[in-house]
């Protein structure tokens, strides 16, 4: 029913309205994810089906308590260094882009990082060197991109292999051994018994929902789905762009560092198919190829199942080459399941709560 | 040239009873009746949101009821997909376009049904065709080849009607087609129509406009809170006053706001100086003071979207100034304007405007969400509670600011834009067809929204299809024709036939103005 009473605009400043205000504070902590959330629940699900394929085919390692923990912490060990890739990728991915160039950039940052006279300054001037080394292949792909209008797959494309080229000829094609202790140490560390790099991705999953759920930038990314509508509403969509690149190369500079640690040294072929690897995982954890929507806490846990399946067949002695079969038929399935399952579970949910405005 | 109503004595062609839709927590078909004959035009009127889109994609088999019959040339009938629909011959020109922007104008006339032989396109064929059909519709000059994003909106349009045409249909539905149309073009739709009907074919038509429906029209279904609250008027002799009556429960129809008696002549806020793109609009020259509306009147084409555009910094402009409040802006930065003061309300809200997946509250706050952010950190409580204010000052329905746009009703997307700009410090407001698709009531309401800020002091340049409301809001007038300004005038020294005789001068005019 409508009345007729006059319309009153609203002030232009906010405040008032204490009944309303109270009601939205008691839903901050919601915040808007309920799809996601929702989406997330059934990766959990996945996640659990496969620890349940894991009891059953290994019933005696699972009987063990310590061996479980010491399984779990290998599993989020081996998930850490793609895990940062994949949240900066997420970010790119929801913008409207893609960065095919993540694990050249790894290479390049971890190349770089191990020099002979890069390591000379310790492990301040190697931490430093592969952090700037990625978020200055970042800000070039962004560039290229946002000011450059160069198409994103192009563009990082390009950096992919460029990036590599210039890993090799640093490298000479040699492997560098890293002889910095500190660093090194950083793979073999543990905190309260759960080892460093864990923590590592945990800051910086943190960080990355932090970013995107609570900031103005990751608003502006969140735009990725409509472009044009932001650029009219007044967003400068370039230097955004710019920026999700430069914090894609970031994250990939952190795992350089990070994977370095693990291997103890670097070479130009590091990081082999990153990019598929958290493209993959981005697409599991229910990013839009498209744009748009995607959530942090989604892709981690893409990036843990796909870990946990590594884990599976290593447990029961199997080869990688049936281990990529499987993942490549999960990410199908996440699909599938996403689009039809959970679309309708969505909806019988909402319609019990029967809401009706 | 149509036939009085009760003329109308084709057989039924569809015929629906008690049909319901819900979607979770709305229901949008609550008992819906409807029955088309042969050969009429068949008129659906309802508010924003009273669920005649969601009826016509149960028509085309877009969403599948939940209960009620369908019965399709005497036959009970039930559509699985869109496909199934048109081969039963039920064409559907959707209110929000749905073409390929990247295919060709022949390529999506004859989506999903190219004429083929052995899997081959038959291109010359379908190229031949789509001439034929376009021809047909009265606009031989559209190229088949062209691409349809080179396209304007009311050349888009035609691609749909194309595309209807392309099937052999025996039931046409038109969701709000005149809504990116202007007049001599409305005028071409409705010949195509009355050529339609002759051939036997019915027409559903949807439209918010009262006199398009008298015009068209031979009967009338009205919809309310997804019910059918009157069926089969006769759309030439039911009074007005019923009309409005049942769809909205009360009487109003166009209201436009007083004029405030002789304001003191407030400072000038928009001064624009010989603005040129070529082949667009040239040599515009225009001011806007505070407080003041000034509507643009034109055709579709006439260059007012694009001088409104490049105005805003959106397009660059080749020749020419753009000053706010005395400064002069970087042409081709929408940042810049912004900054200054400005914010537009654009033609397409689809893909212009709305974020479709995001919730009500992220797009009315699209433009102002670093206000009610904290160091960095947004606040979604005071941006959910300031786009709550607006959904209730422009009565915006469904009032939850957390579902998403895609779930709204047009006229009600159309709300979540202009609503974006009233929140921010906006001094110039630029409207581009604001109430296109706006039902009768909450277009009075926006025209009081927008007096009100102009009030306040906030200057507003509108553009708009509808010369009456031009003339009925804005306080001066400009008519442009062929990217040029032919008239300045303040708008009591106008009125409806010297505006479109100006606007149409020189133009081959088909139809009769409203
Ligand atoms: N996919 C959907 N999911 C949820 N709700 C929907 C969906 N589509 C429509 N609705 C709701 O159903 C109701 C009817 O919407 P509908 O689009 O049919 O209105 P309409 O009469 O066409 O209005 P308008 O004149 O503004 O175009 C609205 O309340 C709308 O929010
Ligand atoms: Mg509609």
């Amino acid at each position: 029913m409508t009345e007729t009473t006059p319309t009153t605009l609203p002030a232009q400043s906010p405040p008032a309205d204490p009944a309303g205000t109270a009601k939205a504070r008691l839903s901050w902590w919601r915040g808007d994810g309920g799809e996601g959330a929702k989406r997330n629940l059934g990766l959990l699900a996945t996640l659990a089906v496969l620890v349940v394929i894991g009891v059953l085919t290994r019933p005696d390692l699972y009987g063990d308590a310590s061996w479980v923990w010491g399984n779990t912490l290998t599993i989020l060990k081996l998930a850490s260094v793609v895990g940062v890739v994949t949240v900066g990728m997420t970010f790119v991915i929801i913008g409207g882009g893609i960065d095919l160039s993540v694990g050249a950039i790894v290479a390049l940052a971890g190349v770089w990082c191990t020099t002979v006279a890069t390591q000379s300054y310790g492990a301040g001037g190697m931490i430093f060197s592969a952090l700037t080394v990625g978020l200055a292949v970042g800000v070039v792909n962004g560039l290229l991109i946002s000011y450059g209008r160069l198409v994103p797959f192009i563009a990082t494309l390009a950096m992919m292999v460029a990036a590599r080229g210039l890993a090799a000829e640093i490298s000479d094609k040699q492997t560098q051994v890293s002889n910095n202790q500190f660093i090194n140490g950083i793979a073999s560390t543990d905190v309260l018994g759960i080892p460093l790099l864990v923590y590592i991705l945990a800051a910086v999953v943190l960080a990355g929902w932090v970013l995107l759920n609570r900031t103005t930038f990751g608003r502006t990314v969140a735009v990725g789905g409509n472009p044009e509508a932001a650029r009219l509403a007044g967003i400068n969509v370039r230097r955004h762009t710019l920026l999700l690149y430069a914090l894609s190369g970031l994250c990939c500079g952190i795992a350089a560092i990070m994977l370095t640690a693990q291997a103890t040294s670097a070479q130009a072929a590091m990081a082999n198919l990153y990019e598929l690897d958290a493209i993959a995982a981005a697409i599991i954890g229910g990013t839009l190829l498209s744009g748009g929507r995607g959530t942090i806490i989604g892709s981690l846990l893409g990036v843990v199942i796909f870990s946990t399946i590594t884990n599976l067949f290593a447990i029961n002695g199997l080869s990688t080459e049936a281990q990529n079969m499987v993942k490549g038929g999960i990410i199908v399935a996440a699909v599938l399941v996403q689009q039809v399952q959970f679309g309708s579970l969505t909806q019988f949910l909402a319609r019990n709560r029967a809401t009706t405005t | 040239m149509s036939a009085p109503a009760d003329a109308v004595a084709g057989e039924v062609v569809l015929r629906l009873t008690d049909v319901v839709k819900t979607f979770p927590g709305v229901r949008a078909l609550d008992g819906v009746q409807l029955e088309v004959r042969a050969g009429e035009v068949h008129c659906l009127l309802g508010q924003n949101g009273a669920g005649k889109s969601t009826l016509i994609k149960v028509l085309a088999g877009v969403h599948r009821p939940d209960s009620g019959e369908l019965e399709w040339r005497g036959r009970p009938a039930a559509f699985a997909n869109p496909q199934a629909a048109m081969r039963a011959g039920i064409a559907t020109i959707y209110q929000e376009l749905d073409l390929v922007e990247d295919l060709s104008v022949a390529e999506n006339a004859f989506l999903g049904h190219e004429p083929g032989r052995l899997g081959f396109v038959r291109r010359g064929h379908t190229a031949r065709r789509t001439r034929q059909i376009l021809a047909r519709l009265g606009h031989p000059e559209i190229p088949p080849g062209r691409l349809v994003r080179h396209l304007p909106a009311a050349g888009k349009q035609i691609v749909s009607m194309a595309r209807a045409l392309s099937h052999e249909a025996r039931l046409i539905i038109m969701d709000e087609p005149s809504a990116v149309l202007a007049h001599d073009e409305v005028g071409n739709l409705f010949r195509i129509i009355r050529e339609l009907t002759a051939q036997g074919i019915a027409v559903i038509y949807i439209s918010h406009r009262l006199e398009e429906i008298r015009e068209i029209g031979d009967r009338v279904t009205v919809l309310k809170d997804g019910r059918t609250t009157a069926a089969n008027l006769p759309a030439r002799d039911t009074p007005t006053r019923d009309l409005v009556a049942r769809m909205t429960g009360r009487t109003i129809e166009y209201v436009f706001p007083d004029r405030p008696a002789d304001a003191p002549p407030r400072p000038e806020l928009l001064r624009v100086d010989g603005l040129t793109r070529h082949g667009e609009f040239a040599d515009v020259s225009l001011t806007v003071r505070a407080g003041e509306i000034v509507g643009i009147a034109g055709l579709v084409g006439s260059g007012r979207s694009e001088l409104l555009e490049t105005i805003y910094g959106a397009r660059r402009s080749q020749a020419g100034t753009v000053r706010m409040g005395g400064r002069t802006l970087r042409p081709g930065s929408v940042g810049a304007a912004v900054k200054a003061g400005m914010g537009m309300a654009p033609e397409e809200r689809k893909s212009q405007a709305l974020l479709l997946g995001e919730p009500i509250y992220r797009n009315v706050t699209l433009a102002t969400f670093g206000r009610y952010a904290r160091l960095g950190f947004t606040d979604a409580g005071r941006e959910r509670a300031a786009a709550g204010r607006m959904a209730a000052a422009l009565d915006l329905r469904p009032r939850d600011v957390r579902r998403p746009v895609r779930t709204l009703s047009g006229g009600n997307q159309q709300k979540v834009v202009v609503g974006r700009w009233l929140l921010g410090d906006t001094r110039l407001l630029l409207l581009d067809e604001p109430t296109r698709g706006v039902d009768v009531g909450a277009r009075a309401e926006l025209y009081q929204v927008v007096r009100e800020l102009a009030a306040r002091g906030v200057g507003v340049l509108l553009v708009s299809s509808e010369v009456p409301e031009v003339l009925g809001l804005a306080d001066r007038v400009l008519v442009m024709r062929e990217g040029r300004v032919v008239r300045e005038a303040p708008a009591g020294d106008l009125d409806e036939n010297t505006v479109l005789d100006l606007v149409m001068a020189g133009s081959l005019m088909e139809g009769a103005p409203a």
